[in-house]
């Protein structure tokens, strides 16, 4: 079988009409449920937020199925079997990084908004202002973060379904950004929700079912696993230590400290994740929800661990590196590997179905921000009646969801795995600080937040901008100019101080007092959930 | 910069849905139309205790867990000898100090878990009810 296997690795591996056909299943499911489960009453409360009638533990799985995206599953399966230890600290950074969640934030903002994060930051402010500040935010976040998904839906899509054409890659990805487009448009979020239920739980089944599988190979001695590993890897030991991915030199080590700090503050600020607390009925479930995905997210992260040493020892460095998909193929070569065409089915479709379930979750959160933020509070003034609201909203998935697909279509090919941790840097920057400042500190005004927010976002884009992402190293987007005056790819050491110290200094030097009244409530509401 | 836009803009009044039990149902014309007095809620002494509590427990516990996390990932980025120290076979001081970041995340929660439910919930459910929006 190995060498049957090692035969097709320049290819295709595995059956590409049965991964189409698993995949077209979880599609079907998923279209049926969202089907029975939409109601036709379109209520804002409803299309936004399901109604706050999903259960802490529902919350909690879809959480996970939010968060954990293809770049979670594909990508740090892929780091860790060709990098080793260097892939696995991403893992740690985004569990710990639902701490800042569970303390700090899913209560609160529970308690204080209503639909979007431009709820809990306008709250006590000058709303107009701070809301379009949100909704640029929310939409820049979400669009940086959808880019990246669909742009690896075509690798997927060449990896998997042995398409290789441009052409023909284009119409899958514009294939699954409709079906995504009919998700959040007839479903709302409840719909999506169960989207994320479901995907959430066949990828949880299907990694920790190839974790049992690859401990029983090695007679659950984790040495035996990881000597393999070492073995078939061609950097050898040294993939068991840290270093051999960020230890190259003082700037990539510097730069791997600034990426931890995006990846544990980020998780707190992402716009998407936020809007889930809104789904359930009150704080109790909303602090429930962080428990199931840090429960979820703990076995997931551990799986990811055994599966990416697992690729390296069965099928070694070098045959991911030739495959296809580089990185990305080493949990779908290791299906392959130990339950063949069928389990490489399966994880196929898993991947497929978390890049379209991400991506519908993003697409109802910006449609959101912009239906409630921009069009009722800005354009309307808080004037406009539920009915055109959910209408503009549904209006603004279609167009999101079109844009999703150009750019996936754009992006496909390119070096975009910058983009998630740059998501992550952007919402601990932007979104994180102002949220802090809002909930605990009662002089924070509206200066403040719009200095914080545009402080911290405005950073991240210049310093990425004139990072070696853009120009002056041989994976940047421009080629054959230098212009890079910043050294680090990921600019979260520098943007998340500055975004802090911006919203400080924007409150402190600023003539205009923080609303007394206002703030006195937001504190009894947050903690307690009086008024909501 | 000083024009006068409407304050919330989400209605107050919610729609009688499942959430708290139907808040208006209870007591119509009880409570003045502007909802609970929050600067009265604020500035009671069961209030300023909770919060007080509350900050100083989710504080600690938040400089607790993220002073474990930069020092994991400094020795992770400068300390290379160090965690390449085989334990026992080839599990390496490294690989045990992230499991045990996974320890501690899941240790964590359950601490603040417990902790909401005998100090926060029932705290909470006290000034709710002083607040007359439950039962």
């Amino acid at each position: 079988m190995i060498a049957a296997a090692s035969e097709q690795t320049g290819g295709q591996v595995g059956d590409p009409v049965l991964n189409t056909v698993v995949f077209g299943a979880f599609v079907l499911i998923t279209l049926y449920v969202v089907y029975r489960v939409s109601s036709r009453n379109s209520s804002t409360a409803d299309y936004y937020a399901a109604d706050g009638g999903f259960t802490g533990l529902q919350n909690g799985i879809a959480l996970s199925g939010d968060f954990l995206s293809a770049a979670s599953f594909l990508g740090i399966a892929g780091a860790i079997a060709i990098h080793g230890y260097d892939g696995f600290l991403y893992s740690i950074g985004f569990l710990v990084a639902w701490l800042v969640n569970l303390l700090l934030i899913a209560e609160l903002v529970r308690n204080t908004g209503r639909f979007t994060m431009g709820d809990v930051l306008a709250f006590r402010m000058r709303q107009r202002p701070v809301r379009a500040a949100a909704a640029t935010s929310t939409l820049v976040i979400s669009l940086f973060y959808m880019l990246a998904q669909m742009a690896g839906a075509g690798a997927v899509v060449a990896l998997l379904l042995d398409v290789h054409t441009k052409g023909g890659q284009a119409l899958v990805i514009a294939v699954v950004g409709l079906v995504m487009i009919f998700y959040v448009l007839v479903g709302g979020m409840k719909g999506t929700t169960w989207v994320q239920i479901i995907k959430a739980a066949v990828l949880l089944l299907c990694v920790v079912l190839m974790t049992v599988f690859l401990l029983g190979k090695f007679g659950f001695s984790l040495t035996d696993l990881l000597d393999r590993a070492a073995a078939n890897n061609s950097k050898g030991e040294k993939i068991l230590d840290p270093g051999v991915q960020y230890g190259r030199t003082p700037i990539t080590t510097l730069d791997f400290i600034s990426l931890s700090l995006a990846l544990v503050l980020g998780a707190a600020g992402l716009p998407h994740v936020l809007m889930r607390f809104y789904t359930v009925p009150d704080a109790r479930q909303a602090r429930r929800s962080v428990v199931w995905a840090v429960g979820t997210m703990s076995v997931f992260y551990v799986a990811t661990l055994v599966i990416g040493y697992g690729a390296s020892a069965l099928v070694g460095s070098e045959r991911i590196e030739a495959a296809t998909g580089k990185e990305n193929a080493a949990a779908p070569l290791l299906a392959f590997e130990i339950g063949g065409t069928v389990l490489m089915g399966v994880v196929a479709a898993v991947a497929f179905a978390t890049i379209l379930a991400v991506v519908a979750g993003l697409t109802i959160t910006a449609s959101a921000s912009f239906a409630h933020d921009v069009y009722a509070n800005i354009l309307r003034r808080g004037n406009a009646d539920a009915v055109s609201e959910v209408r503009v909203a549904r209006l603004t998935a279609v167009v999101v969801g079109v844009l999703a697909i150009i750019g996936g279509i754009m992006a496909n090919g390119q070096n975009v795995a910058f983009l998630v941790a740059l998501a992550f840097a952007f919402a601990a920057s932007a979104n994180l600080s102002t949220l802090l400042y809002s909930l605990f500190w009662r002089r924070f005004n509206t200066s403040g937040t719009l200095w914080g927010m545009y402080g911290g976002l405005g950073s991240c884009l210049l310093l990425v901008l004139f990072s070696p992402v853009m120009s002056g190293a041989p994976t940047s987007i421009v080629s054959g100019v230098d212009f890079h005056l910043f050294p680090l790819s990921n600019p979260g050491i520098v943007s998340i101080p500055v975004s802090f110290v911006c919203g400080w200094l924007g409150t402190v030097l600023s003539r205009e007092k923080a609303d007394p009244a206002l703030a006195k409530e937001m504190e009894v509401r947050a903690l307690t959930g009086i008024g909501r | 910069m000083t024009e006068v836009v409407p304050r919330r803009v989400a209605p107050r009044p919610r729609p009688a849905s499942a959430t708290f039990g139907g808040i208006g149902a209870e007591q119509p014309g009880v409570e003045p139309p502007a909802g609970p007095d929050f600067a009265a809620l604020h500035a009671g002494p069961e209030f300023t205790r909770l919060r007080a509590r509350f900050r100083r427990f989710a504080f600690a516990l938040t400089a607790l867990f993220l002073l474990w996390y930069l020092g994991y990932v400094l020795l992770a980025a400068y300390a290379h000898e160090l965690m390449a120290i085989r334990l026992t076979g080839s599990i390496t001081v490294g690989l045990a100090l992230g499991l045990l970041q996974f320890a501690s995340t899941i240790a964590i929660t359950a601490l603040y878990v417990r902790w909401a439910r005998r100090r926060l919930d029932p705290a909470v459910a006290a000034l709710r009810a002083d607040a007359g929006v439950d039962r």
